[in-house]
């Protein structure tokens, strides 16, 4: 069979008071999509830390072996040389340079001291062409979309002379079309032989593409499937992901909806707010019943986010014409406050750059939005503030060893948990959660979605944005299906899969009714 | 003698400032033959930083939103000018000329605050425009010349001491009683804090660390009022700044407005999401720097008693290197008042020090830019560290 191509032996890395992996094994074969799998926490990203030289030799034990030598990498360009390439969750492209100045950054085409420009365009050219993009490489990265910025991100890679091409999340920010496309790429360079380690969460993708998946759980190696050779399901790797059963993905809800509709919008239109003339949303009408979780499918651009924002005290959008009707009153929410006062709370897609002020620590990122509750003509009572969000901090269960601790420390999860905090702590009516489980693992998503069910049987109301179509079918009770800024469709939970949803979300007169 | 440990180790940054400070003195105490410390010394010590404390607070808040003001030196010296033109030329009632005179560091502070938060121009800009612009009016004002001299009176406020109303001799009595009652006062509030922390099940400190606290405050208190006590007592200038003091610091620890400062500079994106209005956060932090720029400006002129056109030249360098050598981050979000003023005096006592040593003002520029350096690198390897 094929060769081993890497193979990690007994590697242990630990942090002060953290040992972050703990003697890890890990064998890849040449030529083969490799996924690695586990919680937030688990290691992966340390393990790719430790094999492209992010931490460098000396500060782990253990061996790589790579290609049958035994490798000290010193830095991140020391794997490089080596054809060792690792493409971050988070980007590292500069949005105000061209793709062609990104993909060379730093390894800039030079000639007799001076950029040689039609080289890096025209090599440029070829790169993306290889990932199947087919864009002027002079076109700034600002300009383009998420998941064109993924490809460039991949080209970047290959003008390394990728041999072992690591990807961390790569469809963490992508619509499921971009995704979708990444994937088939990932299957293309296996052709030509190159060998892609994958970081992923979702594991319907992992399944889609890989030949062997490695799951390691709290810093361990828990197990490595082959998937031609024996038969694998999801569920056995969540099991080894979480190291329990997990039957169900969605929990259970003991469901209270009310026939009352408690928010309303009807024809609501909003303007890009650069380009007035550009219609962003189009005739918007949404219902909302007391105690009832509302969906809302669309991919990337389809103005999602921009509905939640505009409703959300204006903070998008331009000529915003249209009425909202809170328990049957008309409402008109000019500022955020004026939201907020209301009773509706918005959980943002973006939480480190919307949602959370990472320097600042757990119990005054939950008071923030609501410091009225806990002062006396603008008089804060600490005591007070301190009592009532380690009430929150215990009912979200959030792990941190007190609310004093600055929250930039802490998970994914655990920073969703405090901007969930922050939003139930302004006792709302409505909760409009913006892909509330972007980027967090399957542990935390469960009790993410726990925690919204409980929302919903206290006779809140949630709309949920998510571009994960189990998880919006899995939670609401309607779903709506938005496209290109109108709602295509409305549909009970009981009648719809996802491919329903996706014709729906990608024709704008609706999926033509079969 | 772990919660010793966890106390010290969680306020690193305080502490390490504070003992900076004693370090700093120590050392000055020493090269000086022992003049820093002398009740006098102390005494000007304090006259002549009031202003760049005063100017400290405003930085300090401005730096927390993440911004910058550049011109308040510039201001310092158009209020003074402006101050002069109404006291001494028109001979305006000194109460009228010092409210006109905040009215107009007000306007200022709004001028910038303008710019900065409605028309969203970076404060490093529009307060470098300022800076020439209030530069080049205070000129005008004072046609290239000095006005002097100013009425007792407004002179007062900068070098006027409390009388002692004991009429103690050498000893000033009323200074000494006001430390003593500081002391209790303060002890009464300490105990009802920790009263209250622990009705709220807050974690408290143990006993024995509790009392140490309060007798470590009480003696620096009372250490600090008998040696002013020595000399003239209490300026005048510091009981303003002590209530300033105390104005900011509750404002910003202990109230709505305070916490929307630092989530504006924090996160500004995440503050506006969470319904905070960060233009007028922002608007009003300008305000309040071109009021305290004002107030610096008329205790400058009146301890000068001269409105001069240099006057408050490299000010706002001063109160910058202030708050950031007390700890306050220029990406936005951190810093105290408390470090604010340590901060100042350890400027203070770097200038009072060198210049009582003789050293000339070219190297006492080149030693506190190092000292600045120092201070932020010190910082920052141990938040690496962390």
């Amino acid at each position: 069979m094929s060769n081993i191509i890497l193979e990690m032996k007994g590697i242990t890395k630990t942090f002060p008071g953290v040992r972050a992996l703990d003697n890890v094994n890990f064998k890849i074969k040449e030529g083969e999509i490799h996924a690695l799998c586990g919680e937030n926490g688990a290691g992966k990203s340390t393990l790719m830390k430790v094999l492209s030289g992010v931490h460098p030799f000396g500060t782990y034990e253990g061996d790589i072996i790579y290609n049958g030598n035994n490798c000290e990498f010193k830095n991140v360009n020391d794997s490089e040389k080596r054809g060792i390439v690792i493409v971050h969750q988070e980007f590292a492209l500069i949005p105000e340079l061209s793709i062609a100045e990104n993909i060379f950054l730093g390894n800039e085409q030079v000639k007799r001291g001076f950029i040689n420009w039609n080289g890096t365009i025209s090599k440029s050219r070829e790169l993306l062409e290889k990932v199947g993009l087919d864009i002027d490489p002079n076109t700034l990265i600002k300009d383009i979309g998420v998941g064109h910025q993924q490809l460039v991100e991949i080209a970047k890679a290959f003008s390394k002379q990728v041999k072992l091409l690591i990807l961390d999340e790569p469809t963490a920010a992508l619509n499921e079309d971009d995704s979708e496309n990444l994937l088939k790429l990932l299957l293309q360079f296996k052709k030509q032989g190159i060998t892609t380690i994958l970081i992923s969460h979702k594991l319907n993708e992992v399944f889609q593409v890989s030949d062997s998946i490695t799951v390691l759980r709290d810093g361990k190696t828990i197990r490595t499937y082959s998937v031609k050779e024996e038969k694998v399901t999801e569920n056995m790797i969540i099991k080894d992901m979480v190291g329990r059963d997990i039957t169900n993905l969605y929990p259970v809800r003991n469901k209270s909806i009310k026939e009352e509709v408690v928010f309303e919008i009807r024809n609501w239109n909003v303007f890009h707010p650069q380009d007035t003339e550009r219609q962003i949303l189009r005739n918007v009408n949404i219902k909302l019943y007391r105690g009832e979780i509302v969906g809302i499918a669309g991919l990337m651009g389809a103005g999602r986010t921009e509905l939640a924002m505009s409703i959300f005290g204006k903070t998008y959008g331009r000529k915003i014409s249209g009425k909202i009707y809170k328990d049957g009153k008309e409402v008109e929410f000019h500022t955020v406050k004026d939201a907020i006062k209301n009773g509706v709370a918005y959980v943002s897609e973006d939480r480190k750059e919307y949602g959370l002020i990472l320097i600042d620590n757990i119990k005054n990122n939950i008071s923030l939005a609501n410091l009225q509750k806990i002062s006396n003509n603008s008089i804060l009572n600490k005591n007070l503030e301190f009592t009532e969000t380690e009430n929150i901090k215990n009912r979200l269960k959030i792990k941190a060893p007190s609310i004093l601790q600055t929250t930039v420390n802490l998970s994914g999860g655990n920073q969703q948990k405090v901007v969930l905090g922050k939003w139930i702590f302004t006792e709302p009516d409505i909760l409009i959660l913006d892909e509330p489980t972007r980027g967090i693992d399957v542990g935390a998503k469960f009790e993410i979605y726990k925690i919204i069910n409980e929302l919903a049987e206290q006779g809140k109301s949630i709309i949920i944005i998510s571009s994960e179509l189990p998880e919006l079918i899995g939670m609401s009770d309607r779903i709506y299906t938005l496209c290109e800024g109108v709602i295509t469709g409305e549909h009970k939970k009981e009648d719809v899969d996802q491919e329903i949803l996706m014709t729906y979300m990608t024709n704008r007169s609706g999926g033509s009714k079969k | 003698m772990n919660t010793l440990k966890k106390i010290i180790s969680n306020n690193v940054r305080q502490f390490g400032m504070v003992i900076a400070l004693v370090v700093i003195a120590i050392l000055f105490q020493f090269l000086t033959g022992g003049v820093l410390l002398t009740p006098l010394n102390i005494t000007n010590i304090i006259m002549q930083n009031s202003y760049i404390i005063l100017l400290a607070f405003g930085m300090l808040i401005v730096i927390i939103t993440g911004e910058i003001d550049l011109s308040v030196g510039s201001v310092v010296a158009f209020v003074g000018a402006i101050s002069g033109i109404l006291l001494v030329n028109q001979d305006l009632p000194v109460i009228v000329g010092i409210f006109l005179s905040l009215l107009i560091g007000a306007a200022i502070g709004a001028f910038n605050g303008f710019w900065v938060a409605y028309v969203r121009i970076p404060a490093f800009i529009v307060t470098l425009a300022s800076m020439l612009i209030f530069r080049g009016l205070t000129l005008v004002a004072l046609n290239g010349q000095t006005i002097a001299p100013f009425p007792d009176s407004f002179r007062s406020l900068s070098t006027a001491f409390i009388p002692d109303i004991f009429n103690g001799g050498d000893l000033h009595i009323l200074t000494i009683l006001v430390g003593a009652l500081l002391t209790i006062v303060y002890i009464i509030f300490e105990y009802r804090n920790r009263q209250n922390d622990k009705k709220y099940n807050v974690d408290t400190s143990s006993n024995s660390l509790f009392i140490a606290k309060l007798v470590i405050a009480a003696v620096i208190i009372n250490t600090f009022t008998f040696v002013l006590a020595q000399y003239e007592g209490i300026a005048i200038v510091l009981v303003l700044i002590f209530f300033i003091y105390l104005i900011y610091a509750s404002m910003m620890n202990k109230t709505v407005l305070g916490r929307h400062i630092y989530a504006v500079g924090g996160n500004e994106n995440a503050a506006r999401l969470s319904g905070i209005n960060s233009n007028k956060v922002k608007f009003w932090v300008f305000v309040n720097m071109g009021v305290l720029s004002a107030l610096a400006g008329l205790i400058f002129a009146g301890r000068l008693n001269a409105a001069t056109p240099q006057a408050g030249t490299g000010f706002e360098l001063d109160a910058i290197a202030a708050a950031v050598i007390g700890g306050a981050s220029m990406t936005g979000g951190v810093g105290t008042v408390f470090g604010a003023v340590i901060g100042a005096l350890v400027m203070g006592i770097l200038n009072n020090g060198m210049s009582i040593m003789g050293i000339g003002i070219d190297w006492q520029q080149a030693i506190k830019g190092l000292v600045l350096l120092a201070a932020v690198t010190f910082d920052i390897l141990y938040k690496k560290k962390k």
